[in-house]
């Protein structure tokens, strides 16, 4: 029986973590746009979006391999920038988990910006706030709940994903291989042990998070009337 | 005197607006009308919330909009304070943040009117620490015209801010909103679809129908034009006067209210001599008399008068309206018969014996 490696964890730490913030900088202004655009691409676009929740991991992973492969549209131009491809690399798994659960964070946005509708905007700009300065004193604590569900979400469902980090990252240790990864691999070596503790890991911390967000999110002192 | 001008020209699917208006920056304007006749469309486009194609805006010397040379001001950068229909207090934010928010974001040099004076004519100094939920209807909407003062608006809008609140909250209310206009001196443009608030606080009227301006002109004018009578409900129709309390008859239980160099004797009002007061005297209880009233009448108000238009006497109703001039326009509705026997004709110099004088705070909706 080997020792126990702890590097996968620390690196789906590292990988949902980084991906939640590109979720955000990415999916804030898609999800105020799907609120509030009347434009006839929305739906379109709100269909896109959503697209990872129901195609299978793998037709994503394998699209998303071509794409960030050294000839691919994305990667060729960053080999030539880097000089290496993205597929099989931290960045690459960083890019695919953000296109694999950006419903997960636009969606709660959407909805949050939404429910706050543009009235409250109204306000702010009827009393001299910029439209940025009241899209962040007025608009973003009032959606604070999507926000919470977005980060939640937008982590706990990196954390869980198995078949894009697959067929894009391979199974490079310290680099590309996750916990979900390495829990399969000790399976197939019928390492029970390490897979045991590895897989109880995850499920506790899934539960800590998600009664923590539930609970602070109860406690919100937000009141819309 | 400043005015306001403002043009605005907009086509939604079942409904064109159309207005092309000049009222003056003082006092309140209302703008009256029915639902969906564009009260609304025309507060939003005054404050840039909505865009007119053809949409001109000028206060006063100063150009807010005129999209022919291509300026429009944004709403953040146009010196008016926008009461909502609903109170649109910000709820992740305590009432004296609520205030403070739009407070901060104006120049201290800027500011005109005190934090501690705004709180002290809507009286808000109790509620600071709370949450807005936690307010009444009526508090909230007195925050919610505070937090737009406090930005010392040059202009304040307000929509049909009452209309959210049930009767006992308007009358807590109104008297606030008067208190801007003479207190604070801010012109107020008013939106309301209720007669009795209009002519309680206007002084001058627009009367909007299906997007189009169907009156306009000071309240005591509009109110006695012949047109008007096609507008409102008969049972509304007649003159609007502001009157000063001059004395109390304490024997007799009466008031004596001066307007002018006139006078009128209304029952004791609980109002000290100086205060001011608005009456409404309605056309049908206004009677007209040819002779000098050498008779005795019980009429306590009897005022000479001078018949300034008559009405449609070729129409077959019964009866026709009559506008004089006490000083101020007076509207009289008499019977044709009445007309022909008395042979009225402009410029005749008459008598009128008022039966009735109702104050406008007990109009009845």
């Amino acid at each position: 029986m080997s020792v126990m490696d702890w590097n996968p964890l620390w690196l789906t730490m590292q990988l949902a973590g980084v991906t939640v913030v590109v979720l955000l900088l990415v999916g804030t202004p898609l999800a105020w746009w799907l609120a509030f655009t009347k434009s006839r691409f929305r739906t379109p676009v709100e269909a896109i979006v959503a697209l990872p929740i129901v195609l299978p991991p793998t037709v994503l992973g394998f699209y998303l391999l071509v794409a960030l492969g050294p000839h691919g549209p994305i990667g060729g131009p960053w080999k030539d920038l880097t000089g290496s491809a993205l597929s099989f690399t931290f960045t690459g798994l960083v890019i695919a988990s953000t296109f694999y659960s950006l419903p997960f964070v636009v969606q709660p946005l959407h909805g949050a910006f939404e429910a706050v509708g543009k009235k409250p905007l109204e306000v702010a700009w009827t009393l001299g706030a910029s439209k940025l300065d009241a899209f962040f004193t007025v608009a973003s604590p009032m959606a604070i709940r999507g926000y919470l569900s977005a980060i939640v979400l937008g982590f706990a469902h990196t954390l869980g994903e198995f078949g894009v980090v697959l067929m894009v990252g391979g199974n490079i240790p310290g680099m590309t291989k996750v916990l979900s990864i390495a829990i399969y691999d000790h399976v197939e070596v019928l390492e029970y042990t390490q897979a045991h503790v590895l897989s109880a890991v995850l499920l506790v911390f899934s539960f800590l998070i998600l009664t923590i967000v539930y609970t602070v999110n109860r406690r919100l002192p937000i009141h819309v009337s | 005197m400043n005015t306001l001008a403002a043009q605005f020209d907009v086509r939604y699917p079942a409904f064109h607006f159309q207005v092309s208006l000049a009222v003056p920056l003082e006092g309140v304007t209302a703008i009256f009308g029915p639902s969906g006749c564009g009260k609304t469309t025309f507060l939003r486009c005054l404050a840039g919330l909505e865009r007119s194609s053809r949409g001109v805006v000028r206060f006063g010397n100063t150009v807010w909009q005129d999209e022919a040379q291509g300026l429009f001001l944004p709403i953040s950068q146009r010196p008016i304070g926008y009461v909502f229909q609903d109170p649109r207090l910000f709820p992740h934010l305590s009432i004296r943040s609520n205030l403070e928010y739009g407070f901060k974001r104006t120049a201290s040099g800027q500011r005109r009117l005190s934090f501690d004076h705004v709180l002290d004519v809507l009286g808000l100094h109790t509620h600071l620490d709370r949450r807005p939920h936690e307010l009444s209807g009526g508090e909230q909407q007195r925050v919610a015209i505070g937090r737009a003062l406090l930005t010392s608006p040059t202009l304040l809008l307000m929509d049909e801010p009452l209309s959210s609140l049930d009767g006992k909250r308007k009358r807590e209310i109104l008297p606030f909103i008067q208190r801007l206009d003479t207190e604070l001196k801010i012109p107020i443009i008013y939106v309301s679809h209720s007669l009795q608030e209009v002519l309680q606080l206007a002084t001058t009227l627009v009367m909007l129908k299906d997007g189009h301006v169907m009156a306009e002109g000071p309240l005591a004018n509009v109110v006695t034009h012949m047109d008007w009578r096609g507008l409102v409900e008969d049972s509304h129709i007649g003159a609007i006067i502001d009157t000063v309390v001059e004395a109390h008859d304490l024997e007799f239980r009466l008031t004596r209210l001066r307007f002018g160099t006139r006078h009128l004797s209304v029952p004791h009002q609980e109002k000290g001599v100086g205060e001011h007061l608005r009456v409404q005297i309605l056309s049908r209880d206004v009677s007209i008399v040819t002779s000098s009233p050498t008779f005795q009448s019980s009429v306590l108000n009897v005022l000479e008068a001078m018949v300034t238009g008559i009405g449609d006497v070729d129409s077959d109703h019964p009866l026709v309206d009559i506008t004089l001039d006490i000083g101020c326009p007076l509207l009289a509705t008499i019977t044709r018969k009445s007309l022909a026997m008395l042979n009225l004709h402009p410029g005749q110099s008459v008598y009128v014996q008022i039966k009735a004088v109702a104050l406008c705070q007990d109009i009845p909706e």
